[in-house]
């Protein structure tokens, strides 16, 4: 028998159930909420239920005097503790920033504010004292529409003297990627074709599974902090950073955590709170939300007006992109929040050569609840507004929006390429996934239908949707963050730690909340080191633990945490070598490594890594001058983003009596690279896609006049389950990245970027013939109807884009209650 | 959240629950399966100082059959009710507007009796209650008297179950042999109805006989439209539309997030003739 026929089967690309399943799905595990300590106390916030107010008293008496309770804080109590909100990427320098208190003193901003702590020695004596304390307040005017905040006639924060937080511009023919966007489009207003839209990215909530939730423990020399968070490590340097503590006085933990879909990548002012009453009491908090809070205060997503103007040559052939978005920050600016609208400059040009581009972001204060990073956080935006541009372009032009694409996508040939935003594509084949794609679909057959559907005025239409997406994930190489004001890395971190009874630890930076890092952490480590699955155990989300890290963000961690374990592997391998030479009287230079055992070249002699782990451990007999370990760190830093793509093809019915719509097919062909487990990219798949379908049709945050959020719970906030879906074709090309040796590329944002268009280009392609080329997202029944109302109904007003200009200075395309025809739109 | 302290009591007799009320005057509330009551509880929008689970009585609980009509104890969940081979023989259009309401969990936790006095007008049971012209059995210290459904309904929220009553039973006429349908239209499948159109039609050689219609959600209690019932009579599947059309007159539907009030009229119009077209099928 030769080493080679030992080897275990590879693990990688092996559909292993996930380790961590059993206690996440059950529940018995470590959740924040289920931590208890000895002589804990309990928090209730007291939230503003005002937009805008001064807040001119707060008579916390009979609260003070209530059964249970220990203590009531306001802002002033906390004033010199409670360290402040960061906003960790300031997109310009001259951005305007208001300060973002964790407990409001003077004024709040939005309604959720927190403007009083209630702290007794149970969670419903402090609820029961918190509806005791007495706020007075002074209502101020409050802005909530963005572009009502862009006149700067009320102000979200009066102290700032303008809504308008920053401007942020790409310019291709500036930075020399590209030509004059303004000089295509004025050609193709002569000679070519000019479509004009503008389009609405609503707000949504992201609305992770497990509330948010915080444990404090100040007693003892270190402060432990457990939150329910995707970034430990962030959230341990903005303590440090903001309230004083030592940053080694501070451990923070995440232990299991029920989801976050960038909800959780902030640092949040309940967090500071309990930190904050935690040291002043000297005693162990905890402070969990309710559902109701959590829709209000936890911060929200998307929110963007897209003015998009696209010109081409008559043929289809694009020359130029303009984008001017308008994006609201609500009350504050979040972490990263100024700088998730602008990851949209590198992506709204796609996987298209647009010889010249213009990206344009205004980011805007209102008196709502603050925005952040919400799964794919910039890209979905983006991939929106240009897939939907692609299907109008098709329709201007005449042609199936599947042959626009081929006519202005980077072809395979061509990478690595270099975009006109400056971005470069290591690798990537568009060809292969749409046709993969197509075929899946059934796409011939089922526009056949759709003729036929059209033909005999069938009330249920059929529309085909079409989202050849790119995305950028694994954020992220520091130079490139450090270029744009980022405040920190994106490297990743990752440690291999040889036990001496022959099982591993591996310490990740990355932090899971539920996308299975044990599993395809443990896959990886167990083919590059030789040991079997179950022997590799994953830590991670403890400061304590895994002290270097950047967590899990923008389909980062398996791209560069991944690498970086892989590279730790290998500097594993590389300091068991001169030990294995010396166990089998060798030269070093003849030691080979495979499958786990080093061997000598050309012998059956050999020695398992496990047993070099033993002998180290006991380090009787190691060579001079060898240390007694052979544990290995490794710091990854990606020199380039990683660009998975993929195809995403979608079929709607639209029932034009009732503007009901129901997904009949779905089918996505994605290009991810190299795929660790099979089983956990179809799980990211599917509730990815259902997510970016929610906000197709289901899912918006709205707010009344005064400023409340109308949709607080999840009676008003649609938030679809399995028994709205249906099954979804998901299947896989592989052009593996250049840029990790994996070559993976992310899957984890993919479902959520390319599915919304994909389904509204569905919806408007079903009724387009009535004279409809837009229907506000999302694309509730009503406004489906609407849209077949005010077109008519009529089968004769075939689209028609107008070369002139016909953007109204202020005022959308789009009627929020309806559908938009052409003919309204001039 | 967490709701205000309150006592709970869990009598185990209609007589114990009703001297327990009279007892506890305005401060009590009942519990009948507890699916809108704990939230309204949680969220802090009622604070009642004793809570009156009639989880407990068992004679509350059950179908049985009452001669001329069947009788549904108040307590039954929604789940017994979805497959009683009673309910589907003699109310049909019962059994079909049961099985759509919210989720699994919600139908074997929440009950018939509890949604009809709760009376939300978005809720499933009304409507086809009130189509079944049923009749509802109410108890209180003066004892027991029986409400006609069309009687039963008052305003949002509102029944003429009074203070210190309990709804005990709902009785509805057999209806054996009629077809139902009930035409829900939602946009994600847990959701009150923003409408829906109960219907039960009983046929003569193919043309409509009788039709009962109800409506979901298209004012401030379940309503009746008869006006469609009576054009209904005599009409075969391919003429529907001009009856059913009628639908929403005189009605005063909501307008939010799902849908204004003429959205909701127009969708009546609709729900009703695909809900009696089916209703025909069987």
């Amino acid at each position: 028998m030769t080493a080679v026929d030992d080897r275990p089967a590879l693990e990688v690309g092996k559909d292993r159930r996930r380790k961590e399943d059993a206690r996440l799905i059950t529940g018995r595990t470590r959740w924040t909420d289920n931590m208890v300590l000895p002589g804990m106390l309990h928090l209730a916030m007291v939230r503003s239920p005002f937009a805008h107010a001064n807040i001119q008293n707060i008579d916390t008496a009979a609260a003070q005097g209530a059964p249970g309770v220990v203590g009531v804080f306001t802002g002033k109590d906390l004033a010199d503790t409670q360290g402040v909100n960061i906003n960790a990427w300031p997109i310009t320098a001259d951005q305007k920033t208001p300060t973002h208190l964790p407990v409001c003193i003077e004024r709040v901003a939005c309604a959720g504010e927190i403007v009083a702590v209630v702290v007794a020695r149970s969670a419903a004596q402090a609820r029961d004292a918190a509806e005791l304390v007495d706020v007075d307040y002074e209502e101020l005017p409050a802005v909530l529409d963005m572009k009502e905040a862009m006149k700067d006639e009320v102000l979200a924060h009066p102290d700032l003297g303008t809504n308008k937080s920053a401007f942020w511009r790409l310019d291709s023919a500036e930075q020399g990627s590209g030509g004059d966007v303004e000089e295509a489009i004025a050609k193709a207003r002569e000679s070519g074709i000019v479509i004009e839209r503008e389009y609405r990215q609503q707000r949504l909530v992201p609305a992770f599974m497990e509330p948010r939730s915080t444990v404090v423990d100040p007693t003892g020399d270190q402060m432990v902090v457990w939150s329910a968070t995707q970034v430990p490590h962030i959230l341990r340097f903005a303590i440090a950073a903001t309230m004083g503590i030592q940053e080694s006085k501070i451990r923070v933990v995440a232990p299991d955590v029920g989801g976050g879909f960038g909800g959780k990548l902030q640092t949040t002012p309940e967090e500071f709170a309990t930190i904050a009453v935690a040291r002043k009491l000297g005693k162990p908090c905890k402070y969990t939300e309710t559902r109701s809070e959590s829709m209000v205060s936890a911060h929200h997503g998307r929110d963007q007006w897209q003015k998009l103007t696209l010109s081409a040559e008559k043929d289809g052939t694009v020359t130029g992109l303009k984008v001017e978005l308008l994006a609201d920050l609500g009350a504050y600016v979040a972490i990263v929040g100024g700088g998730v609208p602008v990851l949209g400059a590198w992506m709204f040009n796609a996987i298209y050569k647009f010889p010249a581009y213009q990206f344009n972001c205004q980011t805007v204060l209102t008196n709502k609840t603050w925005v952040d990073a919400y799964r794919g956080a910039g890209r979905p935006e983006a991939t929106y507004g240009i897939e939907r541009l692609m299907d109008e372009l098709a329709a201007e032009v005449g042609v199936d929006p599947i042959a626009i694409r081929e006519k202005n996508w980077i072809t395979k040939d061509e990478f690595p390429f270099t975009t006109v935003a400056g971005m470069t594509y290591d690798s990537g084949n568009y060809e292969a996934a749409t046709e993969k794609a197509l075929e899946l679909f059934g796409y011939d057959e089922l526009r056949a239908e759709q003729k036929r559907r059209r033909e005999a005025g069938d009330p249920v239409q059929l529309g085909l949707g079409v989202s050849t997406f790119t995305e950028m994930c694994g954020l992220a190489p520091s130079r490139v963050l450090g270029s744009l004001s980022y405040g920190a890395g994106g490297w990743e971190s990752a440690s291999i730690r040889m036990l001496a009874t022959g099982t591993v630890e591996v310490v990740s930076g990355a932090t899971p909340h539920g996308q299975g890092h044990e599993t395809a952490w443990s896959q990886i480590v167990a083919d590059r080191l030789g040991i079997p699955f179950e022997n590799v155990e994953v830590l991670h989300g403890d400061t304590q633990t895994s002290p270097k890290g950047l967590d899990t963000y923008g389909s980062r961690s398996l791209v560069v945490g991944g690498e970086a374990i892989v590279r730790a592997a290998d500097k594993v391998i590389e300091k068991a070598r001169p030990i294995a030479a010396h166990m089998l009287e060798a030269s070093v230079d003849d030691i080979e490594f495979n499958a786990g055992q080093f061997t000598v070249r050309g012998t059956d002699k050999g020695v398992g890594i496990t047993d070099i782990a033993l002998a180290t451990f006991a380090a009787h007999d190691l060579p001079d001058g060898v240390e007694p370990s052979i544990d290995a760190d490794a710091t990854f830093d990606p020199v380039n983003f990683s660009f998975p793509h993929g195809t995403h093809l979608c079929a709607m019915e639209v029932d034009t009596e009732t503007g009901a719509t129901t997904m009949r097919k779905y089918v996505c062909v994605d290009d991810i690279g190299t795929i660790i487990n099979p089983l956990i990219v179809e799980g990211q798949m599917h509730g990815g896609l259902v997510q970016g379908i929610a906000q197709a049709l289901w899912e918006g945050a709205e707010y009344d006049e005064q400023g409340t959020l109308v949709s607080g719970s999840f009676v008003d906030y649609t938030l679809p389950t399995a028994a709205d879906t249906i099954s979804y074709v998901s299947e896989h090309t592989t052009s593996p990245s250049t840029t990790n040796t994996l070559g993976t590329k992310g899957v984890g944002e993919a479902g959520t970027i390319a599915s919304t268009p994909a389904v509204v280009n569905a919806i408007v392609d079903a009724v387009r013939h009535l004279g409809i080329n837009d229907i506000q997202m999302p694309c509730t029944p009503e406004r489906v109807w609407k849209a077949i109302q005010s077109a008519g109904g009529t089968q004769d007003a075939a689209p028609v884009a107008d070369a002139q200009p016909h953007f109204d200075e202020g005022t959308p395309n789009q009627d929020p209650a309806a559908g938009t025809t052409d003919g309204a739109a001039q | 959240m967490i709701p205000t302290s309150f006592d709970y009591v869990a009598p185990t007799s209609v007589d114990e629950a009703l001297s327990v009320l009279a007892e506890a005057g305005d401060d009590a509330k009942v519990l009948a399966g507890g699916q809108s009551l704990l939230p309204i509880l949680r969220m802090r929008l009622n604070a009642p100082e004793k809570v009156v689970d009639l989880g407990r009585i068992e004679a509350l609980r059950g179908v049985r059959d009452g001669g001329d009509h069947i009788a549904i104890g108040a307590m039954t969940p929604y789940c017994d009710i979805v497959d009683d081979a009673l309910v589907r023989e003699h109310a049909l259009l019962l059994a079909k507007a049961v099985e759509t309401v919210a989720d699994p969990q919600i139908r074997h936790r929440g009950t018939v009796g509890g949604a009809l006095v709760h009376a939300d007008p978005a809720g499933d049971v009304g409507a086809p209650v009130l189509a079944l012209e049923a009749t509802l059995v109410v108890v209180g210290p003066g004892g027991e008297r029986t409400v006609a459904a069309s009687e039963f309904f008052q305003d949002l929220f509102e029944t003429s179950v009074g203070d210190g009553e309990l709804l005990t039973e709902i009785r509805i006429p057999k209806h054996t042999g009629w077809g139902a349908s009930y035409e829900k239209f939602v946009r994600v499948s847990h959701q009150w109805s923003i409408v829906a159109v109960a219907a039960t039609v009983r046929l003569d050689g193919g043309s409509i006989a009788e039709a009962r219609i109800g409506l979901t959600n298209m004012g401030s209690t379940p309503l009746r439209a008869t006006a469609v019932e009576q054009a209904l009579v005599g009409k075969g599947a391919s003429d529907l539309a001009e009856a059913c059309s009628a639908a929403a007159e005189g009605t005063n539907p909501p307008s939010d997030l799902n849908g204004d009030a003429d959205y909701r009229r127009h969708l009546a119009g609709v729900l009703a003739r695909r809900a009696v077209q089916k209703a025909m099928e069987g």
